[in-house]
């Protein structure tokens, strides 16, 4: 009908009031907590989903540019720097590295694009780890003013901006070439779709949100090393997450951090360290047999036989 | 200078099981255009059963290259048919995407269930022959290291010999170069495909039971085995199994040349930052011919 409401921009304003709202309603830091994680793991898995899930490209060495954003957020925000600023550098410190690291490794064809990530960002691990080898922690000023709140709404604005951009990715025509690009190059060239430009332009965007998730989780977290936010979790995390909500999708990345984060701890107060092998075993199911993960999952039970064609849809595993 | 010799004999050292490390890994890329990211788990395994058939009865791990080769050949033959044979008929970019995804599924699950079954102590095997040198030209040879670069070497020739002679290797290089044409001339290609893949993880048992002679063996080390596979493989190019064994020498003089002049800690950075510009540079390998 014209000018109805449509249900799912409804149902988005919705989920992103009641987040806005929770510190309000509650005054459980357990329950804030775990939304704060919620939404960190969020933002992390949609910004590797706009390269990966939009464009196709199995970017491996995602923790690269989480690392850079962490680190340069904390060094400026720990100097002295407002913490919004030095947000916005780590953010742009994010970017500025994807432009120049991605230009190179686009270029490079099939498995060596996914390989060569995953060597950058190792190269960055180990050389963080010699240069700043001992433990940052929050000086004792700061641990005494420290309040989740501010941390919670910066994650609360990553999450729904980065949502924000892979909604706009599944409707602008930058998303609709950058999906004619992953499904095929060859053709999309063909038909003047510049593949290189398409690819660089997710891979900043990819790069600079997930340097902003890695800043507020600089801002978030009291003492880590280093060389930590730099580890191949902060790629495979979001990968997992990625897949088992539905890669490729604009609601996929939230679904499956709510799922992960929910499951961690159930299994941990449970089993405790072997959570991991749950999450492996149903990254392969999904990736084996239910390519579309969580959201396509919820998909097909809410209306049997009906599939959206609005949404991009997730590309098919064989 | 000694020290610097010192540091080039044992850098050649390590990286024959480098070399042997990627030729697995290797096989199963250029028969099956899979890439196993997996690999490094693999030899994981390969090391554990080094490990505890050494502390269990006492086995020599270079006795045990046998048994560990033959276990990780079934462990692969079974992975092969449950996870990456559904790839098989997948056009080629989207097969490699896919496997490198299953891959990395298979390593999660490897690294958390020997994290179960073995905790996350370091291991390592301590034989009778563990402390003896052979000098060489100033510097020492640990004998141990010896046995493992030139057992390696054995083991790439075998492999050499393997799939340039026997029927059934000539049948693989056969489907590598074209399955289709391999299928028509009656090479049954679902077999030959499932038994690289075997080999390929049996070659991961071998350079596994080699590394717990010389190094630590616990579940984490298997992302680093597969990068440093992945690096020789696009040091050596695909296809080549001495190109390949040279490479991977050449990679672990590297390193430790570059640990020499930058300090310990930068040693694994050098081969990363080789591994990036060949990449960027020359794609299709050092010595791979046109």
């Amino acid at each position: 009908m014209r000018g109805a409401v449509p249900l799912g921009a409804l149902s988005a304003a919705c989920g992103v009031a009641a987040a806005v709202l929770l510190p309000v309603l509650t005054t459980n830091q357990a329950l804030l907590s775990w939304a704060f994680l919620v939404l960190l793991y969020t933002a992390l898995a949609q910004s590797w989903n706009l390269l990966g899930g939009f464009g196709g490209q199995v970017n491996l060495g995602h923790a690269a540019f989480f690392g850079l954003g962490a680190l340069a957020t904390r060094m400026l925000w720990l100097g002295g720097a407002p913490v919004i600023l030095a947000l916005a550098a780590g953010t742009g410190a994010a970017t500025a590295a994807g432009i120049v690291i991605g230009a190179p490794s686009l270029r490079l064809r099939g498995p060596y694009f996914a390989i060569g990530t995953l060597a950058i960002a190792e190269i960055l691990r180990i050389t963080t780890g010699n240069v700043l080898p001992d433990v940052s922690s929050l000086p004792a000023g700061d641990l005494a003013r420290y309040a989740l709140a501010p941390r919670y709404y910066l994650a609360v604005f990553a999450a729904v901006t980065i949502t924000s951009a892979a909604w706009w990715l599944a409707r602008s025509r930058f998303g609709h070439g950058l999906a004619a690009v992953r499904e095929d190059e060859a053709a999309a060239e063909a038909i003047g779709v510049g593949a290189f430009r398409h690819k660089l332009g997710a891979f900043a965007l990819s790069s600079g949100f997930a340097g902003m998730t890695g800043g507020i989780f600089a801002y978030y977290h009291v003492s880590f090393y280093p060389a930590f936010v730099f580890s191949p979790v902060w790629t495979f995390d979001p990968l997992v997450i990625v897949y088992l909500g539905g890669v490729g999708t604009v609601w996929g990345p939230l679904a499956g951090a709510a799922f992960f984060v929910v499951l961690q701890e159930v299994l941990s107060l449970q089993v405790g360290e072997p959570h991991l092998l749950v999450f492996g075993l149903l990254f392969l199911v999904v990736v084996i047999a239910a390519p579309g993960g969580l959201v396509e999952a919820l998909r097909a039970l809410c209306r049997p036989g009906a599939r959206r064609p609005a949404e991009v849809g997730s590309p098919p595993p064989a | 200078m000694t020290v610097l010799w010192q540091n080039v004999v044992f850098g050649a050292l390590i990286g024959g099981l480098y070399g042997l490390a990627a030729v697995g890994l290797s096989l199963v890329f250029g028969v099956l255009n899979m890439l196993n990211v997996a690999h490094g788990e693999l030899l994981m395994l390969g090391g554990y059963a080094a490990f505890w058939l050494f502390t269990l009865f006492g086995v020599d791990p270079f006795v045990s290259i046998l048994p560990s080769a033959a276990a990780l050949f079934v462990v692969g033959l079974v992975l092969y048919r449950v996870l990456f044979e559904r790839l098989a008929s997948a056009p080629g970019e989207t097969k490699l995407k896919n496997s490198i995804l299953i891959g990395f599924g298979v390593s999660l699950v490897l690294q958390t269930l020997a994290l179960i079954a073995w905790t996350a102590d370091e291991r390592a095997v301590t034989t009778a022959a563990a402390g003896a040198v052979l000098p060489l030209g100033g510097a020492v040879v640990p004998v141990v290291r010896l046995g493992a670069l030139i057992v390696a070497f054995l083991a790439l020739g075998g492999l050499h010999l393997f799939l340039r002679r026997a029927r059934f290797g000539r049948a693989i290089r056969a489907t590598a170069d074209d399955p289709g044409a391999a299928s028509l001339v009656g090479i049954p290609v679902g077999t030959v495909f499932a038994v690289a893949f075997g080999l390929g993880s049996a070659l991961a048992g071998v350079a596994g039971a080699l590394v717990s002679t010389t190094d630590a063996v616990s579940p984490a080390i298997g992302l680093s085995w597969t990068l440093k596979a992945l690096i020789v493989v696009v040091l050596g190019g695909v296809g080549h199994v001495f190109g390949t064994f040279v490479a991977g020498v050449l990679l672990g003089v590297a390193e430790s040349v570059s640990g020499f002049f930058l300090g310990n800690a930068y040693r694994e950075v050098m081969g990363l930052v080789l591994f990036l510009v060949v990449l960027s540079v020359r794609p299709q390998g050092l010595f791979a011919r046109e």
